[in-house]
């Protein structure tokens, strides 16, 4: 199984245990991720204004690149996840949007919305399965409690997103189990961190993130899990009340896997 | 056409929101995780809007707290989803001059060695033009 991937700006510096667990965890599951060359970043912030159609574009190159290659496109960041996710909306339904990005693209044949996005957790879910995933743990994760943070940017809009049910997801809870240990269930997994607000005022970020990892912390998790640099940014240095451990999910994977 | 209505049918075509089907229901609120670091709360922004109160929604604190988190957006049950709204704000504050919000020398003294890139395209790309 061949897959594009777009590891996106963050996991080549800050987040590069995100992207070398995650290249890791492939090759031992039999995927091979083809980074797209030449990627440019997503810019972090989905533009929801209609008529902004160059902060649009980088994306449409991505998503282009994928489509050249053939390959289904998979993404590791929740960010760059959803504002590829988003833009790849914009392409195949919002014509306004598509005609004047394929303007400024002068593309061979414009580019549609053809290719077909998968999260790293939908290729475990959705390619892999979780049952045979399962499978393939050598070291199983047994009576660990550990919390899967989904944050915001994987679940909502659901319209668009289409991950998993924007107010009970499971999927990373699925993730858990199929690593052997055991997920713990929390109020405020899907609320906001504080996000991008920490740059101009961190005591509303501390707020956020302490009320995450404090309602965690309560339901008796160990570990906190997320698919987020900045999730896990303002968790670790604004979640100033609480000690718990935040890791990468896919870091937790390659240990199950025995390929950390 | 004056300059208060070109402002809300700019933010009204940015946003492809109609704020007159807004029922009140005060969901938006509810749900918003930044709802007590704002001065206009979000079930506010769509009479604002409709009035054509746009100086006021331009100099709120709202539309530099969003956290942008899509809680409104999903659970509005009439379609208005005032994130847009907020976004639609934001957008025609850092269009005009002045606007820019944080600016780029602002930001090395805020920055630490864990700060991710995320962080930093994302601020620019909220905050200026």
């Amino acid at each position: 199984m061949v897959y594009s991937y777009y590891p996106g700006c963050t996991l080549k510096t800050k987040a590069k245990d995100l992207d070398m667990y995650a290249r890791k965890s492939a090759e031992a599951l039999g995927i091979t991720l083809e980074e797209i060359p030449e990627w440019q970043c997503c810019g972090g912030v989905y533009p929801q204004a209609q008529d902004e159609i160059a902060t649009k574009l980088s994306s449409v190159r991505t998503l282009n690149s994928a489509k050249e290659a053939g390959h289904d496109l998979v993404t590791v960041c929740s960010a760059c996840h959803h504002v590829l996710k988003r833009v790849n909306d914009d392409m195949a339904n919002n014509e306004y949007i598509r005609t004047r990005a394929n303007n400024y693209m002068e593309l061979e044949e414009p580019y549609a919305g053809e290719t077909k996005i998968l999260h790293y957790l939908e290729l475990l879910r959705d390619v892999v399965g979780f049952d045979e995933l399962k499978k393939k743990v050598v070291n199983p994760l047994t009576g660990k409690k550990i919390a899967a943070y989904y944050g915001c940017l994987l679940l909502r809009p659901s319209g668009v997103m289409g991950m998993d049910d924007p107010e009970n997801p499971s999927i990373l809870e699925d993730f858990i189990k199929a690593l052997g240990a055991t997920p713990v269930v929390y109020p405020f997994r899907n609320e906001c961190c504080g996000g991008y607000v920490t740059m101009q005022d961190p005591s509303l970020a501390q707020k956020k993130s302490n009320k995450v990892l404090g309602s965690a912390e309560a339901q008796g998790a160990e570990m906190v899990i997320t698919a987020c640099p900045l999730c896990m940014y303002n968790l670790k240095h604004n979640g100033t009340e609480h000690d718990l451990p935040v890791v990468y999910f896919t870091e937790l994977l390659a240990e199950a896997l025995g390929v950390k | 056409m004056s300059m208060k209505s070109n402002e809300r049918e700019e933010i009204l075509r940015m946003s492809g929101v109609d704020p007159t089907k807004c029922m009140k229901c005060g969901k938006c609120s509810a749900s918003c995780p930044a709802y007590d670091e704002f001065d206009i709360k979000p079930h506010q922004f769509a009479s604002y809007i409709a009035r054509g109160d746009m100086y006021e929604l331009m100099q709120s604190k709202t539309i530099w707290n969003c956290l942008g988190c899509f809680a409104c957006v999903e659970r509005c049950p009439r379609d208005v989803r005032p994130g847009k709204l907020i976004d639609g704000v934001r957008q025609a504050a850092v269009r005009r001059r002045g606007g820019t919000h944080l600016q780029p020398e602002d930001i090395p003294s805020r920055i630490d060695p864990d700060t991710p890139q995320q962080l930093l395209m994302s601020v620019l790309r909220r905050e200026r033009k």
